[in-house]
Order: structure tokens, then sequence, then C-alpha cells
């Protein structure tokens, strides 16, 4: 199928017919016997994963098999969070590369995911959030990546309904000013309808129930439509991880913890960047549509289920207040929670397994979405290649043996 | 003429009080009683608001919570709150409101263009479009987001107070219509704990609406009269009206809102809060939330005056106010008969358009009785007007309902109150992970099974008659008390309540028009966010078939009302476009809250000074009249520095510094964390937490322990001395405590319970002033009856005593190579000790220093801050403290991890001094460590300087930091690059700056 371009013009033009001759995104077919490469997974890793396969690695036998929807995980309920200022060398990396592909994403897909620069503000509010944001501004920059320091007056400047003398005062700030958000379902449906219309299957309503591994090698996945034979099988399936290498034999340094986000109604402009404060305990931003949408940290217990504790999300709404006293009189219109992945020094997985032709890419926890393009990129290099990508080779789960952790949690202590 | 609509007599109003308001700077009049949405349509405004996407004109669609169309700013500067439900808002005398997402007026909105150019917008245009040229989003985004949106923001802070409340309860009740109100009094006489929430202002739901109904012989709100009545003298029920419940958790943890004060108007709440939060935890519920009618989606479904036809009967009944006087009833069922007799008697011309082909029965004849005009299989295809309606187009319907044929007629109306059947309202028991099941004869979904202990009732349980929903709730009552350990589970006679039957309903999803979907006739199933159902076929052909996707592409559900008036109605269009069933198509998920929850009231008290608490020392007083300037540290305000006449902190800090060694200081160190650990297993308990030994440690004894994680990664030390043979006083860092005693717990609970050791914190039962300095032993001899001769009272020892006649723990340690003392009194003595070492320390130079002069002085000394100098990936190894790793210990935490190839491996990242070239450069902390500098980045970075300061006892700059390989770089030098372009040349050293044989401590 030729996918139709999108543009102003083919919108003027299906105007002119009631819009009745849009073609769908994405065909539904059924499941072939084989595959090159099965993706696992039908969140945004996933898809982008296909993605790239076929874009870049002229692998178009491929297929995306999803037990539900697709982008109904984590990629469907996240906080939308885009930035690539992280710490440690090889988390820059990663998050850059995702970066500079979110830079032309819309463009690439032929759809618009909405990534929005508007920038985003880590706020200190002691001596030592100053020396976290000091050393990580420092490292940002000499590893080529944007990042500013912002005294209180420049932070009020750019969000003037902040409180910054509120229980900690807002001491200062890092800037990415390349940061901000994106739109979550759009890069899910954009991926999915490019790969698509370069042959990739996206499968969904269709689960992964086991492997077919033959001496240590995957011959292919068990589904709740029948067996489906793959070269290769990448699993991208955040969350449920655990339970997905539980079917291949083999464990995962991974704790899935329900994380949690809520909304305000829709409100005309107000908070017009970013905003992130580890010590009052919360973020921030407004999406498009005028909602204040607003993220709680995970639950402090393990689970399955797709929603969290009142609790956390309690424990968002007076930190809100006090950055944000113009909230209180504004109103949560809905809360919701996801499942998310979390390793042991809270970096991801991108790694070969125990099971030869078995891939694994998850552990992206609380903070992946930003990495959805990266992600996928180098995934699908891997994959076809057989060998690591260079930026994914240090998030290897054989770092989880040689002790050579990624701790963005422990020297950063943020997450998303 | 005001009231205009106003009948002349009936509804529950107060006439003898008429309360003044303004809409959109025009004053009207209204009743005590009403709500903003009667007022308005007492005074014949119809439109009160615009559209959230073709910013179309919008009026009342509902008479209550669900309402998705008349959405209006209240209150003005601080007190002003977007997006208020008008039929939600109880009318008081000088209420303001305006009308939203319009601009200059309502009446003319410039955002009105969007509707002329709406066959550009279908649903999810945006995707396809502004992407061009790159980068411009920003600036698109700019324009979309001004237009999106709906209410203002305030811009100033909340005058008013909030609270929020815990409570248990036996029954919680959601919902006070009759079957709720059933349940309650049933499951109050057991003399069971009852909350009974009802979200109106007044008990009796449906019946506040009807004015014909009875029970027992008697009009029914008799009933509903005497039913709170008798609540009202049950001690254990808690009534509560204008309260909402807004989530139901897991294991029957539910949450409900009561606006306490808001219908006083603004500001006349006097001490009251504003409004309440309730969290409560129930071990029965009953659900009783009743029935949302539905739509009809027929063309131009939207203009102000089309109505849900129980709201206009609402109106009549309960306010009486007569929305129009032409009113056109669309329906597919019995129940909007009831509305069109009531216009009819409150003076309306009344046409009745009934899709169905021969209805009949005794609603039909009532209304055929008044000589109400039926036209039968007839479907309005349209309607007229902009920004209000002024007539309806039907035209009779094909054989299968799918298209219309023949000639249209037109039918003058100002209002059509339409209805196509009724849906439970299931948010509630959904949310509570409840089951719902397809009801093919009511066309809705139900309550099924849940895993928690709930019951629902009556009308949100599909029970639509009148004496239906007195049994269920009446037998839910005493069935909830009785499993909730109340009462004996026997139930009342149901009282008698007749009702006329009502006929069978015709479905037809979607009303057909004259001209294909899509084609100039827009067919609203989502008022808020403009969602047709033209665009859910767009979905479908798109291939957003999945409901989520549905409901993400079109935004159906989206809106503030977050899909109660359409959800339905878009699930039946998408089975109907994907030939399958309803309940083959699903439904969303419900989320909380079930209607907007104020961020205030969650947040209730815990905002400004109650927020969180700030922790203070007990010799806080004293630093306030020293003039301390503080730092946050945890929670805590720690003196940061004592500026002295003009001071900055500079200043001070290298004054303080050097006279800590030369005389003595003292720094309050109160806020370690202090971890009292006791039992037969605690020397081995500690063995296995610290890297170093602690089996052999002498009672008196103190030694400085490391705390790995599993990973071997430090993460927090501190001092720990043997008190007795079983009893151990352990100090964490401030930041840690915590923490710390988390870590405790967790490795006690979960990994070795076998163990017999107990932990307590104990931070904030003792104060400790720390003295450090050469006179420091001179100054504490002036106060103390333990003897301080150091040959028996040694460097790491602890000893019991008095100081300044309280009882202390005296610990000779030191953080700053000094002599030094941590004297420990219990809390209460803590200021006075302090202020006695004050005093008689004047005769030896005293100076009180905060913790930026400690964080120098031990630096100084190339002593360690966890937190600072290692953040997570530094091993003892890494801080060359080797030394402290128990090399003959069988395990602790950490040990393992020592052996992992890269935490072994040299090269790593290490602590080592660093020394600018310049002595005067103090560099910046978080600065990179670089071999060769680049004319711009990326660079190779080696490292990051953790601390830096200017030392006045070294006599010049001094840092430390972790870089690649550091300890055979000693003597290399380096380059700090900095992000304004300069670059500083230094020299990578041993850490130890000062005294680095370590023999002022010992002294
Ligand atoms: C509340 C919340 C807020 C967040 N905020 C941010 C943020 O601001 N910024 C940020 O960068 N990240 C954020 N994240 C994290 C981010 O959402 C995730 O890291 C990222 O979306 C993961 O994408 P994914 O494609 O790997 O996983 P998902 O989108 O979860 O996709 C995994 C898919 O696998 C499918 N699947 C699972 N098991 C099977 C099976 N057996 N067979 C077939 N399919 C299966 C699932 O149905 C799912 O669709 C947040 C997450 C949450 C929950």
């Amino acid at each position: 199928m030729i996918m139709k371009k999108y543009s102003i013009f083919s919108l003027l033009r299906n105007s002119m017919s009631y819009h009745e001759n849009w073609q769908k995104n994405w065909r539904s077919p059924d499941p072939k016997s084989e595959y090159d490469v099965i993706i696992v997974g039908g969140g945004g890793h996933g898809l982008a994963t296909a993605y790239y396969l076929a874009k870049e690695c002229g692998i178009t036998n491929v297929a995306v098999i999803e037990k539900g929807w697709i982008g109904g995980g984590n990629t469907g309920r996240n906080t939308t969070i885009v930035r690539s200022n992280y710490l440690w060398d090889e988390s820059a990396a990663i998050y850059e590369h995702a970066m500079k592909l979110w830079e032309g994403l819309s463009q690439e897909l032929n759809y618009n995911v909405m990534f929005s620069q508007r920038g985003l503000l880590h706020l200190a509010h002691n001596v030592h959030d100053l020396q976290e944001i000091g050393r990580r501004g420092n490292a940002i920059h000499f590893n080529g990546i944007d990042s500013e320091f912002l005294t209180p007056a420049q932070v009020k400047e750019m969000v003037p309904l902040i409180n910054l003398n509120c229980r900690y005062p807002v001491l200062g700030a890092l800037l990415q000013r390349r940061g901000g958000n994106a739109r979550h379902d759009a890069v899910a449906w954009g991926y999915a309808r490019a790969a698509d219309a370069m042959g990739v299957d996206i499968i969904q309503n269709c689960e992964v129930t086991g492997f077919n591994i033959e001496n240590g090698v995957v011959k292919g996945v068990e589904t709740t439509r029948g067996s489906i034979k793959g070269k290769k099988v990448g699993v991208v399936t955040a969350g449920h991880s655990g339970v997905m290498a539980e079917m291949a034999g083999f464990r995962l340094p991974i704790e899935s913890f329900p994380l949690q986000a809520m909304v305000s109604e829709p409100l005309k402009p107000c908070i017009n960047t970013v905003i992130m404060s580890g010590a009052v305990h919360v973020y921030i931003s407004q999406s498009d549509k005028g909602e204040l949408v607003v993220g709680a940290g995970s639950d402090n217990f393990v689970s399955y289920s797709q929603r969290g504790s009142f609790d956390m999300i309690d424990h968002i709404i007076s930190p809100m207040v006090e950055l944000f006293p113009f909230t209180s009189r504004l109103r949560m219109m809905r809360q919701w929670g996801g499942i998310v992945d979390v390793t042991i020094d809270r970096s991801p997985i991108v790694s070969k397994t125990p099971v030869e032709n078995l891939y694994f890419n998850c552990g992206w926890g609380t903070g992946g979405f930003k990495c959805t393009p990266g992600s996928g990129h180098v995934f699908a290099h891997s994959l076809a290649n057989g060998e690591m990508h260079p930026i994914a080779q240090p998030f290897s789960m054989n770092r989880f043996n040689t002790g050579a952790l990624i701790d963005e949690g422990a020297a950063a202590a943020v997450a998303h | 003429m005001t009231q205009t609509n106003r009948l002349s007599s009936g509804g529950r109003v107060n006439r003898a009080k008429t309360v003044k308001f303004t809409f959109d700077g025009k004053t009207y009049e209204g009743f005590e009683g009403d709500t903003l949405s009667s007022a308005l349509l007492a005074n014949n405004v119809h439109l009160v608001g615009r559209s959230f996407k073709y910013h179309r004109p919008r009026g009342v669609l509902t008479a209550g919570s669900e309402e998705p169309n008349a959405i209006v700013q209240l209150g003005e500067g601080n007190r002003t709150e977007p997006n208020c439900r008008t039929p939600m808002v109880e009318l008081y005398d000088g209420l303001k409101a305006t009308a939203q997402n319009c601009w200059p007026s309502v009446n003319f909105d410039i955002g009105g263009i969007n509707n002329k150019l709406s066959r550009f917008f279908p649903a999810g245009f945006y995707y396809k479009t502004f992407m061009w040229p790159k980068g411009m989003w920003e600036k698109y985004e700019h324009v979309i987001r001004a237009s999106a949106g709906m209410g203002n923001a305030p811009s100033e802070n909340d005058p008013d107070t909030y609270a929020t409340k815990h409570v248990h309860c036996d029954v919680l009740v959601a919902g006070g219509g009759v079957s709720g109100l059933a349940a309650a009094l049933t499951a109050g006489r057991t003399g069971a704990r009852v909350i009974l929430a009802e979200e109106h202002a007044e008990f009796g739901g449906q019946l506040l609406s009807d004015a014909d109904a009875t029970i027992d012989g008697k009009p029914a709100m008799e009933w509903v009269e005497a039913t709170l009545a008798e609540l009202r003298s049950m001690e254990e029920v808690t009534i509560l009206p204008r309260t909402t419940v807004t989530a139901y958790y897991d294991h029957n943890f539910l949450s409900a809102l009561e606006r306490v004060t808001d219908h006083l108007g603004h500001g006349n709440g006097g001490d009251l809060p504003r409004q309440r939060f309730w969290q409560i935890r129930a071990k029965q519920v009953v659900l009783a939330q009743g029935a949302i009618e539905r739509p009809m989606l027929f063309g131009d479904n939207d203009r102000p005056g089309v109505m849900l036809a129980s709201a206009v009967r609402t109106y009549i009944n309960r306010f009486g106010v007569l929305p129009g006087k032409n009113v056109v009833v669309f329906t597919n069922n019995d129940s909007a008969y009831a509305t069109a007799i009531d216009a009819h008697k409150a003076g309306a011309k009344v046409t009745i358009v009934d899709i169905r082909e021969n209805p009949a029965g005794a609603w039909v004849e009532k209304a055929k009785a008044l000589s109400i005009q039926i036209h039968t299989n007839m479907a309005v295809i349209g309607t007229t007007g902009y920004r209000k309606v002024t007539g309806v187009d039907i035209m009779p319907l094909t054989a299968d309902g799918k298209g219309v044929t023949g000639q249209s007629q037109r039918i003058d109306a100002d209002i059509v109150a339409m209805s196509s059947g009724w849906n439970p309202m299931i948010s509630l028991f959904s949310q509570g992970r409840g089951k719902l099941r397809y009801d093919e004869k009511l066309t809705s979904f139900v309550p099924d099974h849940c895993q928690w202990a709930n019951i629902s009732v009556g009308a949100g349980n599909g029970e639509f008659t009148l004496e239906g929903c007195l049994s269920q709730g009446l037998a839910a009552g005493s069935k909830a008390a009785q499993d909730a350990g109340f009462g004996d589970g026997v139930v009342p006679p149901t009282p008698a309540a007749p009702e006329d039957a009502q006929g069978d309903m015709r479905i037809l999803w979607y009303i057909p028009s004259d001209r294909p979907l899509g084609r100039g006739r827009k067919h609203f199933h989502e008022f808020q966010n403009d969602s047709t159902v033209a665009d859910i076929h767009l979905a479908e052909r798109e291939g957003f078939v999945s409901v989520e996707h549905l409901k993400r592409y079109t935004t159906t559900g989206m809106g503030t009302d977050q899909g109660k008036t359409s959800n339905v109605n878009a699930i039946a269009i998408m089975s109907q476009i994907r030939d399958v069933k309803i309940p083959m198509v699903g439904t969303t998920t419900f989320r909380p809250p079930y209607t907007p929850l104020t961020f205030g009231a969650a947040a209730g008290h815990a905002v400004g000074e109650l927020f969180l608490q700030k922790r203070k020392t007990a010799m806080h007083p004293t630093h306030e009249e020293m003039g301390a300037v503080y730092e946050d540290v945890g929670d805590w305000k720690r003196p940061r520095y004592f500026p002295k006449d003009g001071e900055d902190m500079h200043a001070a800090v290298q004054r303080e510094c050097k006279q800590v060694r030369e005389t003595v200081g003292m720094m309050d160190a109160s806020t370690l964390g202090k971890i009292d650990i006791q039992g037969p297993d605690a020397a081995e308990f500690l063995n296995m937490i610290y890297t170093n030994a602690w089996l052999k440690l002498g009672v008196g004894k103190a030694r400085y322990g490391l705390m790995c994680n599993e990973h071997g990664m430090v993460f927090d030390d501190g001092v720990t001395t043997r008190l007795g043979e079983n009893h151990f006083h352990m100090t964490t860092t401030t930041g840690g405590a915590g923490r710390v005693a988390n870590w405790l717990e967790e490795w006690l609970q979960t990994e070795w319970p076998e163990m017999k050791v107990y932990c307590t914190s104990v931070t904030e039962q003792w104060a400790v002033s720390s003295l450090n300095g050469p006179k420091s032993r001179e100054l504490l001899a002036e106060l103390t009856d333990i003897d301080l001769d150091p040959e028996n009272f040694k460097f790491m020892e602890m000893r019991e005593g008095h100081v300044a006649g309280v009882p202390a723990r005296v610990y000779r340690i030191s953080f700053t190579g000094e002599i030094a003392y941590e004297i420990n009194v219990p809390h209460r003595y803590g200021k006075h000790v302090w202020d006695a070492l004050i005093e008689a320390g004047k005769k030896y130079d005293l100076v009180l220093y905060g913790t930026e002069s400690m964080h120098v002085l031990r630096a100084e000394k190339g002593f360690i801050i966890a937190g600072q100098d290692t953040d997570g990936s530094v091993t003892p190894m890494d801080l060359d403290m080797s030394w402290i790793v128990g090399k003959n210990k069988p395990d602790f935490l950490g040990r393992r991890s020592f052996a992992r190839s890269d935490t072994s491996r040299p090269g790593r990242k290490q602590l080592v001094g660093i020394l600018t070239e310049d002595p005067n450069v103090v560099l910046p902390e978080g600065a990179h460590v670089v071999e060769t500098v680049k004319d711009r980045p990326p660079m190779d970075m080696l490292g990051h300087i953790s601390s830096s300061y200017m030392s006045p006892n070294v006599g010049r700059s001094i840092a430390m930091g972790l870089i690649k390989d550091g300890f055979n770089r000693k003597g290399q030098t380096l380059s700090v690059p900095l992000m304004d372009g300069s670059v500083h040349k230094v020299t990578i050293t041993d850490p130890i700056f000062f005294d680095k044989e370590g023999e002022r401590t010992r002294g």
C-alpha cells in the first residue's frame, strides 16, 4: 500500500470529499507464518523499532505483536516529557541521539507528533540541588548538549505563576531549551502508519504467550492467534518485561511499579514550559489542549494493575499547590496509572539475552517516552546486525554482572 | 422584564428571596434555591458558552454534573474559578459569571470562524498538518494553545481554606435519591455508622423533578422528608448534601468532595472551609448514583435550546422555570412524555416527535388526552437558528430507520427536549474495578460483579421504576449493614409507589437526515470537544477502531464531563460501523475522579506554613538571636553561617573556619540522624550493615563506618558507638537519616528476620552541641564533671556524665580534625547547654559556626560528605578507604559486588584532591576536569569537582573530585573548562590538605 502523504493540501482536498477518502493508518493483517523479525509489544519503542528496521535496515518482513491496542501501554499514559540532559555519558549519548531524531520526527514520519521544544526546567531548592544541577549542567554542556543555569529571577520570568518562596525556596534552575514534550499517541500512530506503509504487519489484540526456543535459540513466538515463526525476536513490553523474560527462561533485574499521573481541566495557557522539582516532588506542564499535566512518583509496591493508590496522587497535590498556588482553585479532571519497569540502576536494558536471537529492550521505567526514537533506532540496528549498536552497548544486561551500572537515580535523583 | 421564563408558581425555589447576579456583565435576578442554570433559563438566557474546537454557541444541556456545555468562569480576582458547570452552581447574591472560550463576547466570538472552517478541522486534523516549514510547530502551537483551553486560571493566591477528613464507616451510600435514601434508612436503623452523600443541595434525586410521584399514597417528597428526618435523628448517620463521591479505589477506599460554603457566595463562608475532602474507608458501599439521560444524535443537535428531556422537566418542576414556549420533545421512549406533559401543563406549546412507529400505552394516551401533537416514526433531521434554536425539521423515517423519506416539515421550537434512553451511572462501580454487563433491553451498561463489597441499586443499577428503586434500596441497606455486622438483614416491606408502565424504546443510535452523514449537518455525540458521528466514522476509516483509539483520536469523553453523556452513544455508533455487538466494542476505563476535584481541597490543610513542617533544633531560638542564616537540609533548617556586622557568607565562613582552628568553635549537630540499636544480635547486624568490623568494638568506644548498598556503592556514613554489650548508638548524615532507618528495617524485616535487633530513630531525642578546636577541652571542662584527661577519655570514646548540670553523653569524635566533643543531651536541655557553652566560651573566644564552615573544615581534612563526594557510583576503594573494608569478614552488604569485574577494575573514578594553579580561584562545584581542552564541546571528561572552597587555614582554594584513574594521576596537570569558556589549570593531589598526620585530633 502506498502511504498517501499528509499535508495542508491533502487536508483541503479531503475536506472537499467530506473526509470520506482518507486511508487507513495501518492495515489489520492476519499474522503470516514467518517473519524475519518479530517485535513483541506495540508501544512507541516497539513501533519505532519496526519503523527503523524497515526504513534504515531494509528489513520489512516484520511483525509488531500487541496484546491490546498500539500505544495503549505506557506510551499512551505518560506525561510526555522529553529531554536529553542526563548526567552520565552513556545516558546522554542515547537520549541525545533520541533528541536529534525528535527534532525532525514529524517530517520524517509525515505525522505531526507535536514535538514542542518549549524548554524544561529542573528547579534547585537547596544547596545539594544546586550542586546536582551544577554538575549535571556542566556534564551535559561538555557532552555537546544544550544546558543553561537560571537564577530565580529568570525562573520567575519564564514561569510567572511560580511561588519562588515556597517551603524550599527556588535557588536556581537548570534549563534545557530543547527539552519539552510531544503528543504521545501521535508518536505511536505516526510510527505505526509509516512502518505499515513499508510493509510491517501491525497485529493488534494478539498476546504473546510463550517463546519457541530450540537449543537455546529462539525460533518464534506462541500467541493467542497461533504460533508465529521469527528469525529474530525483539521484546519491547515495558512493565511486562519480567513476565516475558520468565517465559523465555531467565530473570531480569526489573521490578514493575504503578506510576501515576493526572490532568486538570483545560485552561487557557498559563504554564509554557515543563517544570520539574525534586525537592517539592512534582513535575508539571500544560498540554496543547490546556490541561495541566502533573506526574507523581511511583507507588511503593510492585503491581501489574494499571492503576495506583490515591496516596501517591494525594502526595503531589499539595506540593503542586505549594509551588503553584494558583492551582488551588483548579480541579483534577482525570488520574490514571501505568506499569513501569524499573531496573536497579534506573537505566534501560537494550540487550541480547541468554537466548540466542532473542533481544530485550526494556527497563525504561519512569522515563522512556523521551527516548522512543533513539531506543527504536539503536534497537533496530542491533537486531539487524546481530551486534548491539555502540550507543546501546553500555545498556547490556550484562552490566548487572559486571557492576558497570549507569545509576541515574542515585546520582541525579530525577527519574523522568 | 426579568425572569420571563419563570412560572407563576411551583418549584422549590424561595420566591420570597430575590437574588441578583451577573452573567457576562449583565445583571439578572433569580430566586434563592436556583442554580445558575435555572436562573439563566428563567431569564431566557440560553447562550452561555462556546465549544472547544468550533466555538459553536452552546447552552444548558442538562440539570446536573454531567453538563458538557454550560460551563462558565465564576467570580473574579483571587476567587475566580474556571470551568464551572452552571447546573451545579447554586445561586447567591452578587454571583458573577462570564462565558468562556469566546472573544470578545459569547454573542460575537471571533473564534466562531472555526465553525465556518469546520470542514477543514475533522477529528485529528492536527496530526496531518502544521508540519511545515520544519521547526514552525512551536509557532502554530502558540496559536492553537490560545484558542484551545477553556477557562482562565486565577493568577492570584487562593484566599480560601480547605479541610480534609479521614473517616471509617460501616456503610457508605453514594447518592441521595430514592434508592440511596432507602438504603441509608435501613442501614441506619441497625445502628451501623452510615454516611449518606448526595451531590446536590437537596435529597430526592429524580423525585425533585417529578411533581406527580407518590409513595404510600402521599406525594413522594413527603416520604423523602420523613426519611431524612428519621436519618437525622440517628446518631451514627452522617448526612452530607453537596457532596460528590469522587472516586472508588481498592479495598473500599473512597473519596468525596463536600462543597461546604460555595453556595453562600465568595467570601461568605466565615470560619468554615470552602470545601472539605473526605477520605472514607467503608466496610460496605451502596452505589445509588442514578442514571443519566442520553442525547439524541440528530443533525445540529447542539444549538442552545436543545436540552435533555429530563433536564427540561427538572427546570419546570424543581425550579419553576419553563425554558421556552415552543417545546419539541424528540424521543425514542416513554420517559420523555412526562416532560412533554409537564411542559404542556406549564403552558408551553408542545409537539412530540417520536421515532417509534406505533408508540402506545398509558403515557402516550395521557399525552394524547392533553391534545399534544405526536409525530410518530419521524426523525428530527436538523435544527435552525444559530445562537438559539428556532425550529426543527422533521421527516418520516424509512422502515429500517437508516434513512428518511418523503417530505420534511418545519416546526417552530425554542426548546428541543431530547431523550434516547438512559445510562446507569456506573463510573464509581467501574473505577472500583467492577465488571460491567451490557443490557440489551436497556441498551446500556449495568453493574455486574465486583471484588469489593458493594451493592448497586436503583437507576444506577438499571432499575427505573420507583417501587423497584425503593425495594432495591431498602434491601441493600439492610444487607450492607448486616454484612458489616449490624442488624439481622430483615427488609421492611416496600411502600406502594404506583406508576404507569413505560413501553419499549426504539433504538436508532444515529438519527439520519436528508443529507449524507458529515455533509452540512453535524451530529454531535460529544458536545464539549465537538466530536461528531462523522468523526467516529472517520476514526474507523483511518483505523482507530479500538474504543481507546477512538477516544484519543476524536477526543470523545476527554472533556470536563469525562464523557458522561457521550460515551455510550459513541460506542454504539462504532459498533454499528463495525457491525459488531456493542459489548464487542468495549468501554474505555473509567478513571477517577467522577467529577473534577478541587486541588485545594485535596491539599487540605497541607498548604503554606502547614505544607511540610520545618524541623528546628532545640537551639533554634538562640540561632535566631545570633542572626543565623539558614540552609534547608532535608526538612531541617540548619544555620549555614553566623554573619557579623554586614559580613557576607564568604567573609563569615573565612572567619569562622580560622577561629575554630585557633581557639574553639561550636556547631549545632542535632540534625544528624541518630538510631538507637539494641538486641543480642546488634553487633552482628552492624557487622553486616557496615563494611568494617564491629564485633570487637569495646563498650564506650566509637567507630566510623561506611554503609554500602548491594552494588558495593557507598550510600551513607557516620560514627556508631557501643553503649553496652547489646546496645549501639548510630549516627547518619542529616539528609540520609530516614533512608538509613528504612534501610535497616528493610534488611531486618525481609532478609534477616531471625536477627534479634531493634532499631529506634532517636534523632529528635538528642540535642547535640559539637565543640571543635584546640580550646574545646578547656571550655568543656568548665561545665562538666566528666574526666576529660586525654589519657582517660581518648579520641573515639564516649563518656556519660553531666554538662551544665544536666545528664549528657559526650562523644569524642571529630569532623574537623580538631580536638572535638559532641555533647548529646536530651532535647529539652539542648538550648540550656548550648547557651551555657556560649556563655562559658566567651573567655575562650568561642565562635559559632554553621554548615558552610563545617564543609570547609572537613574538606581541609579530606573527609567526605556522603551524597556530595559520593553519588551512588563510588566504592570505599574509590574513596581510597580500603582500610574500612573488612577483609576478613565473611559477609556484609556490598561485599559480593566488590568482586565484580567493573567494580574492581583499575581506572575507575577515584576521589582525589584538586588544586588550581591560581590559588585564588575557587572552582564551581560540578565543573568537569578534562585532559584536553577542545574549541567547543563535546570533550572527553575525566570527572567532576565535588567539593570546592576557599580555605583560610590552608591559605588557598582547595577542591576534591572524582576523577578517572585519579590515584594514578596525582601530580598530573589537567584542565577545568568552564561553561563561560574560561579554562583553569589544576593539579591532582592527595585530598588531605591540612594536618596530614592527624595529630591535632588526638591531642
Ligand atoms: C504515568 C507515567 C508517566 C510517565 N512520564 C514520562 C515522561 O514524562 N517522560 C518520559 O520520557 N517517560 C515517561 N514515562 C515512561 C514512558 O511512558 C515509558 O518508558 C515508555 O512509554 C515505554 O514505552 P514502551 O513502548 O517501551 O512501552 P509501552 O508503551 O508500555 O508498550 C509495551 C507494549 O507491550 C504490550 N505487551 C505487553 N505484554 C505483551 C505480550 N505478552 N504480548 C504482546 N504485547 C504485549 C503492551 O500491551 C504495551 O502496549 C511515564 C510513564 C508513566 C506510566
